[in-house]
């Protein structure tokens, strides 16, 4: 193609200018065609059918009850509640999901590049065992036959009568707010932002001095003093321990986690950590030789090594993929409705079903879960920016 | 467990250490420290309690003949028996090729016929197989070893080969549906790991052009096609794939009005594919990205047109760059196909769930799921491990 | 440039005449589902796969059971042919859209009629093939022996049904608290329930007798004798469709009928040298009622032959030579008590 200069002899449909701008056109016409033929067929299918558009629905009675919930819900309340409680419970699994997943990922990872080869086969089974079989039959697994196969209440086992196994659910102790939460909640802050700012000051009198000024104590030490001016002033604990007990046919006290809500959570935590192990299998190996090598030559302890030289390194490739994994469990959690924990899509189906509202059913869904996603990468976004200035 | 130890340990190993015996290795591998001796009787315990539960359960306690009894459901679903031969004859011309690239290529082709092979062999095997089965298999394992010979005698045949391939999905469908010329079969008696299998090959098959026209997009320098790539590709990638089965299983008949009449197979398959064109787009744009820059210029300084210099000299390089992620995807897409069993699909998963509600078989959730995992297990280990031989072979792994 | 710009043009003519091609097929839209059937060959009909009794697959791979029958013999009133018949498995979520949207033709899948889906769902109901009621199974050894034992039970109930709707209600009304297990199919609530992870489930007492015989100690278990609801089971068509709707609801009527005339699958070819007026008209030897519904004039004769009468169906899949051993009751012909009851054929 020879390069024209656009003199007014040029026919138009030669116009580097033009031709761009009618391109698009073109595309944006084809585009919005389409979209209002799906539109339009909707809107008469709807029609034909008899059902009206609308999001009103929401602030009706929802006429159903939600079985495993944080906040109160009952059938008197509306649609839009229950989507409430749905997204709720979608960021419960997610959130409590995600910490696991890193942290066992974390451990795998580490394992698989372990000098025990028991460790490392162990790790690398775990790895294509869980990769290669779909979500959606792990989780099946793990609730028929690990959760439904826990004894039943009568016959739960229980560990120092502490925590129970049964397969309506698993109890753990839990905590009672008290009168003096809220104080101890404040000395608390107060103390762990003092116990930094000892231990930064510590730190800069040791890096100038050179003498060991034990900033490690100083800073443990400023925050247990500051939390026993807390006893002093309440004389009381900060939360009351709920120990559970067995009352009739359910549980009393401490903190029930349904079946359906473990399956999910291990199944989504042993997924994505055999993701997550890989990731930071690979973040470590890219860490070249030389630099650890370097940091032994120097003389620092490995510990050290590990927090300040392999760790800051592996951290900025790891990342961007940590991330999508994080999105990619948040988007799994949608297979909860074969297990009945009630999450947004769970929520989403059976409202749907009651109320043949589909269309705007899934919208709904469909935004929450965008907003979800855009929330996880913009976080994610954040910690890498400051991950990625740390390192330059 | 002490992370650092475990980690700086490596690099403290003597390069020069020749074991001499099992003890010496055990030595080195299992009980080098005080710490490594605790981890290796941690693990030990742990499999061998797994170990024992595992034997006891395949053994005593479950009951297989659920696997037996509807084996053939669960392989190729409701397909009439009448016409299970166009199966069969789908599967000899895929073992037909295969033996055929095994000669011709040798190498990671070698290694998965071996496997195909021995799988036929072990399905031949097992003890509650029709002999009309077992002729089938045992004609499939002669194809494979008679084309093998013949590959490896004629290398000109690598092109037919090729186009056989590209074929065979075509093919593939024509003898499965019938379409008029053999008896019309229609998609909703296609089920089991057939329909799975289908389902991820027309996933991938269709979504790979429509994936390379959002990358380019998502490149292009006209914004509204730009923005129109970017909205497509983040929209399906922020939203599960369950919702966009939803979508696809229930508002696509609403918004393709009442005239047009196509089924909930391949609705699904719709489905499948929008879905994976959003994420293979990711792939091919990132390695779209890797091109240097100077390829581009260089490109352009020679005179060369958008469309000459994409075909010519970016795509080559950037695919192959993004192959081994493509491979993990549509692994991902092999395993995902199971969720159609939530929108009501009759897929391995699918009909698992169906058997275990047939009165004769209640309760044996467990040895259906386990055989399900298996079946997924398998293939995704073959996958990935030929994407990896792929990967070393093109050297893209070690930029 | 040029070529292009040509293929481009091209291109958008293609566009336009696809298009052209689109708005053609919408604007002859309106005929009915029936011509669409004949068209095709086929009845599509939505069921359920894990209710035994009422839908499910056989290890053969075939459908089985009686909303199964009521299909084919929908399909054998169209074509004479009981085999000319594609059956969709639907979970409850799903079933109504299916409908709305005409991916199935007709829906037998034990769907409660009530107001609001003939109403707002958009669906329309044949007759009642199913008197049910919904019920609870519970442990023998649980000690509840009525709904106001349950305070604090979880109980196991399927999504998207009016069992979830009548539970939420009933609770309501006896002020009881529990919690309920909503699960996506009925297989894995009743799983739930048999390994106690749950103290109750709660479906249709039919289903509840039909899935105790399969527990694996059935004498360890027993069904309240209170009746939370009432659940008459209707095969649905699409609404505003009063050929189809025709046609399913005398398909319904002529398998009721037929068993109070006594016809059968064995005997009906004895009836068509029948004197009685009434049964020459109802198996077509004379008048034209098949042809008024738009069907064969002989459609209650290839009913019969391919599935039977009302009562045959009942007693194939869930009546004393089953597992499920389930009583007649509402179910019965209304001369011997039962509610099933045609409006005369003329």
């Amino acid at each position: 193609m020879k390069k024209h200069s656009t003199l007014m002899t040029t026919p138009f449909w030669r116009d580097k200018r033009v031709i761009p701008l009618l391109l698009q056109a073109i595309f944006a016409m084809i585009v919005i065609l389409i979209g209002t033929i799906f539109l339009l067929n909707a809107v008469e299918s709807m029609r034909q059918i008899g059902i009206s558009f609308g999001y009103d629905f929401l602030s009706k009675m929802a006429q159903f009850d939600i079985g495993d919930k944080i906040v109160s819900f009952s059938s008197t309340d509306t649609y839009g509640k229950a989507f409430f409680v749905g997204i709720l419970n979608t960021i419960r699994v997610a959130f409590i999901g995600i910490i696991f997943a890193t942290i066992l990922g974390f451990i795998v990872g580490v394992a698989r590049l372990s000098n025990n080869w028991l460790a490392r086969s162990v790790a690398s089974v775990y790895v294509e065992v869980f990769r290669n079989t779909p979500l959606l039959v792990q989780i099946f697994i793990w609730f028929y036959a690990v959760f439904l196969s826990f004894p039943t209440i009568e016959k739960s086992l229980n560990s120092f009568g502490l925590f129970f196994f049964s397969n309506r659910g698993t109890v753990i102790p839990w905590f009672e707010l008290t009168s003096s939460s809220f104080v101890w909640f404040l000395f608390l802050i107060a103390g762990l932002i003092l116990s930094v700012i000892v231990w930064k000051i510590k730190l800069n009198q040791q890096v100038e001095t050179g003498q060991n000024k034990y900033p490690f104590f100083w800073s443990i030490g400023s925050f247990i003093s500051s939390l026993a001016i807390a006893w002093l002033i309440t004389f009381e604990l900060p939360l009351l321990l709920s120990i559970p007990e067995i009352v009739g046919r359910g549980f009393v006290g401490g903190y029930t986690i349904g079946p359906g809500f473990c399956a999910l959570l291990v199944a989504l935590v042993m997924y994505t950590a055999s993701y997550i192990a890989e990731i930071v299998r690979g973040g470590i190996l890219a860490v070249s030789k030389g630099q650890v090598e370097a940091a032994k030559a120097l003389g620092l302890k490995s510990s050290t090594i590990l927090r300040l030289i392999i760790l800051p390194q592996a951290i900025r490739i790891i990342i961007p993929p940590l991330t999508s994994q994080y999105l990619n469990l948040i988007k799994n959690s949608s297979l909860a409705a074969a297990v009945a924990y009630p999450e947004i899509f769970g929520v989403g189906i059976t409202i749907l079903s009651q109320t043949g509202k589909s269309v705007e059913v899934i919208s709904i869904v469909i935004l929450v879960y965008l907003s979800m996603s855009l929330l996880t990468s913009l976080l994610m976004n954040i910690f890498n920016k400051y991950s990625q200035l740390v390192e330059r | 467990m002490d992370k650092n130890k475990l980690l700086t340990k490596k690099p403290q190993k003597s390069p020069y250490h020749p074991s001499t015996g099992t003890l010496d290795w055990l030595k080195k591998n299992l009980f080098s420290s005080w710490l490594n001796t605790i981890l290796t009787f941690v693990f030990a315990t742990i499999i061998t309690f797994i170990g024992i539960g595992s034997v006891k359960w395949i053994f005593l306690t479950a009951n297989w003949h659920v696997i037996s009894a509807n084996f053939r459901l669960l392989i190729v679903g409701q397909y009439p028996i009448a016409e299970l031969w166009r199966v069969w004859i789908c599967l000899t011309l895929v073992s037909f090729l295969i033996g055929l690239s095994w000669g011709l290529w040798k190498g990671t082709m070698g290694h998965l016929t071996i496997a195909v092979t021995s799988m036929y062999f072990i399905v031949g095997c097992l003890p509650f197989i029709l002999m009309e089965t077992r002729i089938w298999l045992l004609i499939n394992i002669a194809v494979i070893g008679a084309t093998y010979a013949v590959g490896k005698k004629w290398s000109k045949l690598k092109k037919s080969t090729l186009i056989g391939w590209f074929l065979m999905f075509p093919i593939t469908i024509f003898l499965l549906n019938g379409f008029g010329v053999l008896n019309h079969v229609g998609s909703n008696l296609w089920g089991g790991f057939l329909l799975t299998l289908l389902i991820a090959i027309v996933a991938i098959v269709f979504s790979f052009p429509i994936g390379l026209l959002l990358a380019l997009g998502r490149r292009s320098k006209l914004p509204i096609v730009r923005w129109f790539s970017i909205g497509y590709i983040e929209l399906i990638r922020g939203v599960p794939l369950i919702t966009i089965l939803f979508v696809a299983q229930l508002m696509l008949p609403l918004f393709l009005g009442n005239g047009i009449d196509i089924d909930n197979v391949f609705r699904a398959m719709v489905g499948f594919t929008l879905f994976t064109a959003a994420y293979l787009a990711e792939n091919i744009r990132g390695g779209l990205q890797s091109i240097p820059r100077g390829q581009f210029e260089a490109a352009e300084a020679l005179g060369l047109n958008t469309t000459i210099k994409m075909t010519f000299i970016i795509l080559p390089q950037a695919l192959r760059a993004v192959i081994p992620a493509m491979v993990g995807s549509f692994i991902g897409i092999f395993k995902d196909t199971s969720l159609v069993a939530i929108v009501g699909l009759t897929d391995l998963l699918g009909m698992g769930k169906n058997i275990i509600s047939n009165p004769e078989f209640l309760g044996t959730q467990m040895e259906v799921f386990i055989f399900v995992a298996l079946v997924f297990l398998i293939f995704c280990n073959l996958m990935s491990y030929a994407s990896r031989r792929i990967e070393q072979s093109l050297g893209v792994g070690k930029r | 440039m040029r070529r292009r710009l040509i293929a481009l043009l091209s291109f958008l003519l293609v566009f336009s005449v696809v298009l052209a091609g689109c708005s053609e097929k919408e604007a002859k839209v309106t005929k009915s589902r029936l011509e669409v059937i004949k068209e095709r060959g086929k009845v599509v009909g939505g069921v359920n796969a894990d209710i035994p009794g009422f839908g499910y697959v056989e290890s053969d791979g075939s459908y089985s059971g009686m909303d199964v029958d009521i299909t084919k013999a929908i399909a054998a009133a169209v074509f004479g042919d009981a085999t000319a018949v594609e059956f969709r498995p639907l979970s409850a979520e799903e079933r109504f859209i299916a409908v709305q949207t005409g991916e199935v033709d007709v829906l037998a899948r034990n769907t409660t009629l009530t107001t609001s889906r003939d109403a707002s769902v958009g669906l329309a109901f044949a007759p009642v093939t199913f008197y049910d009621g919904q019920g609870m199974i519970v442990r023998k050894d649980s000690g509840i022996e009525s709904l106001e034992d349950l305070e604090g039970a979880r109980i196991s109930v399927e999504s998207g049904t009016t069992t979830e709707l009548n539970l939420a209600d009933q609770m309501r009304k006896l002020g009881i608290s529990y919690e309920p297990v909503v699960f996506d199919s009925q297989d894995a609530a009743v799983a739930a329930y048999e390994q106690g992870s749950v103290d109750a489930y709660t479906t249709d007492r039919s289903a509840l007798v039909s899935r105790r015989t399969t527990l694996s100690v059935p004498d360890d278990h027993v069904i309240l004798s209170e009746v939370i609801s009432k659940e008459p089971l209707a095969p649905s068509v699409k609404d505003g469709d009063s050929k189809w709707q025709g046609v399913v609801t005398w398909t319904v009527y002529t398998l009721i009928q037929a068993e109070e005339y006594g016809i059968t699958q064995d005997n009906v070819d004895t009836f068509l040298d029948s004197e009685d007026p009434e049964i020459r008209r109802f198996l077509g030897v004379e008048g034209d009622l098949g042809e008024q519904l738009g069907l064969p004039k002989d459609f209650a004769v290839q009913v019969i032959k391919a599935v039977g009468n009302y009562g045959e169906v009942y007693n194939r899949h869930l009546g004393p030579d089953t597992i499920f051993d389930l009583e007649r009751g509402l179910n019965s012909l209304w001369t011997e008590g039962g509610l099933h009851y045609s409006p005369p054929f003329r």
